[in-house]
């Protein structure tokens, strides 16, 4: 599906939310200036053109103590790596997994999973699990738990009539980003 | 010790990371599905988010479909590490941007409308610090899943 204006100022639009009133949608048509019914038919078509993935309550699951976040990274034959990614996301404690470019010379990792947890006990056994199942202890792999994390929000896609504005902000806010626990 | 997160409000959670209803009145529906009123459901998740535990009611997209992305990681020195990171969390469109242990020591997500914008930021980011900025896009998901169900022990 091809993306009009009022989609594209949808998505700008949510990134701050949807706001908290009674009627959030009639205040986010008013703040586009549209119609309320045009704003949730556009929003309707974002998810039934498979553009939006989930709409809901985005939470920031270290405030929730899911603060043992590791990345495992795998070098794993060309071949094998879309067979091996499915097998992994079937694993019922992955939540992403995806394959991504190498980058040569620096980086020689393709394929890519995430676990969330509370604990990086529990984590670390997880990954001896997901390593054992798969028989991947002779691929080179690395795990990279997360330290402090100094952002997470929405993506900011802009807008077509705004496009690639890079505006460092004056001041960095030290509330955004929490030590873990 | 911080507060609790109460029973409606993990309900909240529970229910509503996926499916948010897009009707002329959302909260009061979502009280009504689960016991609750319009004015509770509002102020239980106004007090998420001032708590930061709920950073938006909002979306999530399909990796290329509302724009375009890339992870990006690079070596900072350790002594500058939290520096960089501020200065890379200020520019628009970063998302995503953590400390993780290793000699690529800080990953982000560079998201922009389009190819061209995300090589713009890129080269801020590199022009800012002097530092080399590694690009790994995803070329195919098996799993993308945030949105999954919490245990609350």
């Amino acid at each position: 599906m091809e993306l009009g204006t009022l989609h594209k100022k949808l998505i700008a639009a949510l990134k701050d939310g949807l706001p908290l009133v009674p009627e959030p949608y009639a205040a986010l048509a008013e703040k586009l200036d549209v119609e309320t019914g045009r704003l949730c038919q556009a929003l309707e078509e974002l998810h039934d053109g498979g553009i939006i993935n989930r709409f809901g309550l985005i939470v920031h699951h270290r405030a929730l103590g899911y603060d043992a976040n590791a990345m495992c990274v795998f070098d794993i034959d060309d071949a094998r790596v879309s067979e091996t990614g499915r097998a992994i996301a079937t694993l019922p404690y992955v939540t992403l997994c995806y394959q991504r470019d190498r980058v040569p010379g620096v980086w020689p990792y393709n394929l890519y999973c995430m676990i969330h947890g509370r604990d990086r006990l529990t984590v670390k056994s997880q990954i001896r699990h997901l390593v054992a199942r798969l028989d991947l202890a002779a691929i080179p792999h690395r795990v990279l738990f997360s330290r402090r994390c100094f952002s997470q929000c929405g993506g900011d896609y802009g807008q077509a009539d705004n496009p690639g504005t890079v505006t460092p902000l004056p001041t960095p806010m030290p509330g955004e980003y929490h030590d873990p626990a | 010790m911080p507060r609790p997160v109460t029973p409606l409000q993990k309900k909240l959670i529970d229910c509503y990371q996926r499916g948010f209803p897009v009707t002329p009145h959302p909260y009061a529906d979502i009280a009504a599905a689960i016991g609750s009123t319009e004015d509770a459901v509002i102020n239980a998740l106004a007090d998420l988010q001032d708590r930061k535990i709920l950073s938006r009611i909002g979306a999530t997209y399909a990796t290329g479909r509302a724009g375009a992305s890339t992870l990006a990681a690079m070596a900072a020195p350790a002594e500058n590490l939290e520096k960089i990171a501020h200065l890379i969390s200020g520019f628009t469109g970063i998302n995503h941007n953590y400390e993780r242990e290793d000699k690529l020591n800080l990953w982000f997500v560079i998201t922009g409308p389009d190819q061209e914008a995300i090589r713009q930021t890129t080269r801020a980011i590199t022009d800012a610090t002097g530092l080399a900025v590694h690009h790994m896009p995803m070329i195919e998901h098996y799993r993308l899943d945030l949105g999954f169900p919490l245990s609350w022990n």
